[in-house]
């Protein structure tokens, strides 16, 4: 069988946030493989190891840059990776026709995308490119478990959790939880180098932007930074009860 | 029309439907505001929200009794061509962002999601949305015959009910056979005010120390305050507290008129889920703890000595 995860290039999450005129720009700054895309690729492997016989592609859409995190992902043990190089600003429901199409002609079985990205905060990925194929989907997925090509295990949902079984092909949505993603070993990091990493262009793909952005702004609250001290934990707390109720008039 | 489907749970209308009738009269649209309730035995749902809408349509079939994305799908897109919806609304739920991108591609329209505004303009749809773990608000623009849109909850001031009840429709759907087959559900309930309805939020991390001492220190705190509990992901792992009450990326989004972070380091992951309160109170022992860089007030000292002190002040 074949497993596809789809991973993303991101602003390190410690790292703050830079407009360059009414946009944000990743010049300069630290990017990192998508974490909730790395507990695909972790998740991946550790069906692999526990007898899936699969190979595992991974997938980026982006910058030239974004073929770093396609390293990490064969340094920790991938077997290939595709580049489709594009600095197109692409939506989720625009992004999901390409990996479809990659999907089919890669005749994947199983396609593994993070929850939600940190940059874009979508959700749509995953089930954009589970409708392309027509395939269901499992998303925020906490365990998995296959058994030939029936997959079981649970998910979170709006109020809780639920167990399921699917049968393959499906679009599964990773999140934190799920696994610990392992740390790429040396002598990992050295063979991963003689691994494939075909680049793509984008044209061959059809597709342009659905929705398009006018603008970003970074959200600034000013906020009081009124700290007190807590060695006299009374006097503190007498203190901040009565900021509470006289200066905000928040509480009653 | 502008057709929006009514999100409910245990025969209720949920505050996320009021707050999208109230997104759909904003547009100030041509056609009927039109809401769509999926379900089984619904009437009493259906019942509730024509009083809000200017027409019902209703899919009351045992197949609809348990939700599942595909089926969800392929009725709102089926409903949403046939009466030819120039916006179709969509509650920005963990349930609603995972059927609404299928509910796009079906109808090969531009989806707009998790939207915290939503404006018509010519013919086009204008929003705003968060990103960068709602660091940067991004405004977007779709142009399309017909618009999809995820609304986040609590973005909007729900809509006040009318006195006459809109006219209620059967509809007939063809649905695809469910292939995601449930084996069992965990559903975790408190007993609590809920955290998107609650004006205070008191929220533990890692630093109340057990399950015990959230009890000790956070409950304690919300009841003398009339709050709602919040935590962070750490202790949801832990399994000292439940999911529902996640606050953070991967949980829920908050925006109360006072924010208590005890014990909480103030990862962006939680930030995201509670910046936009209106005042926020962090206690943690650590000066350096990044939750204080985004504090109205704070106390640098031992949550278990400075929570009951404050319990203490509150009662004076
Ligand atoms: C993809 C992803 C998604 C995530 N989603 C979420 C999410 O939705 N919500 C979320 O919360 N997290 C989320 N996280 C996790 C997040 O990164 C942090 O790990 C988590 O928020 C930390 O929780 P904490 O503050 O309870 O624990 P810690 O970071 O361990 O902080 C504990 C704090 O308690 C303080 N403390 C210790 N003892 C005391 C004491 N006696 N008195 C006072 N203070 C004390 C410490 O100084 C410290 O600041 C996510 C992470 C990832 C990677
Ligand atoms: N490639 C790697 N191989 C082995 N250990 C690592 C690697 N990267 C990070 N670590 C260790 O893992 C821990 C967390 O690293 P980091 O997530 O980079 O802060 C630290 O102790 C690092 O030294």
């Amino acid at each position: 069988m074949r497993i596809l995860t789809f991973i993303r290039q991101v602003l390190d999450a410690e790292e703050s946030v830079r407009l360059s005129g009414s946009s944000v720009t990743l010049d300069n700054s630290k990017l990192v493989i998508d974490t909730m895309d790395e507990y695909g690729v972790e998740e991946a492997l550790r069906l692999r190891e526990r007898g899936a016989d699969a190979e595992i592609i991974a997938l980026a859409i982006g910058p030239p840059g974004a073929q770093d995190v396609l390293r990490t992902a064969l340094a920790m043990g991938a077997d290939r990776a595709i580049h489709v190089e594009t600095d197109a600003r692409l939506d989720a429901i625009a992004l999901s026709k390409v990996v479809a199409q990659i999907a089919q002609q890669e005749q994947i079985d199983l396609l593994f995308s993070g929850g939600q990205q940190a940059d874009w905060d979508s959700h749509a990925l995953a089930p954009a490119t589970a409708e392309r194929l027509h395939w269901p989907q499992i998303t925020w997925a906490t365990l998995l478990e296959l058994k030939g090509t029936i997959l079981t295990g649970k998910h979170d949902t709006d109020e809780g959790s639920e167990n399921f079984t699917v049968e393959l092909p499906v679009v599964v949505t990773t999140q934190q939880g799920l696994n610990e993603p392992r740390y790429p070993t040396l002598p990992n990091i050295m063979k991963s180098k003689k691994k494939e990493l075909r680049k793509e262009t984008l044209d061959q793909y059809g597709v342009s932007p659905t929705v398009s952005v006018l603008r970003e702004e970074i959200q600034v609250k000013a906020r009081l930074n009124r700290i007190l001290d807590g060695k006299d934990a009374q006097a503190a707390a007498s203190q901040l009860v009565d900021l509470l109720r006289n200066e905000t008039g928040v509480i009653a | 029309m502008i057709l929006l489907v009514v999100e409910h749970a245990d025969g209720k209308v949920s505050k996320s439907s009021r707050e999208m009738i109230a997104a759909a009269r904003a547009l100030r649209r041509e056609g009927p505001i039109t809401a769509l309730v999926l379900g089984s035995a619904v009437a009493a749902i259906a019942a509730e929200v024509a009083f809000s809408v200017d027409q019902v349509l209703v899919a009351d079939m045992p197949e609809l009794a348990q939700y599942d994305a595909e089926l969800w799908a392929a009725a709102v897109a089926q409903i949403a061509s046939e009466g030819e919806a120039s916006v179709v609304l969509i509650a920005g739920s963990r349930s609603g962002r995972e059927y609404s991108p299928r509910v796009a591609v079906k109808l090969d329209s531009p989806l707009l999601e998790d939207v915290v505004s939503l404006q018509s303009k010519g013919d086009s749809l204008i929003a705003e949305r968060y990103t960068y773990l709602a660091r940067v608000t991004e405004t977007v623009e779709a142009k399309a015959p017909i618009v999809i849109a995820s609304i986040k909850p609590g973005a909007f001031t729900s809509a006040t009910p009318r006195a006459n009840a809109a006219e209620q429709f059967d509809v007939d759907l063809n649905l695809p056979p469910r292939r995601l087959h449930v084996t069992g559900k965990i559903t975790e309930h408190s007993a609590r005010i809920s955290l998107e309805e609650a004006e205070i939020v008191v929220s533990g991390g890692r630093g109340v120390g057990s399950a015990e001492g959230f009890t000790r220190l956070v409950e304690a705190l919300a009841d003398q305050l009339g709050a709602a509990v919040g935590a962070t992901r750490a202790i949801v792992d832990a399994g000292w507290r439940p999911y529902s009450e996640q606050v953070g990326q991967t949980g829920k989004t908050v925006q109360p008129k006072v924010y208590i972070a005890i014990g909480i380091s103030g990862a962006v992951q939680h930030l995201s889920g509670m910046n936009k309160s209106k005042v926020t109170v962090a206690i943690n022992r650590d000066a350096e703890a990044p939750i204080f860089k985004i504090a109205d007030y704070g106390i640098v000292g031992d949550a278990a000595q400075i929570v009951p002190a404050i319990i203490e002040a509150l009662r004076r």
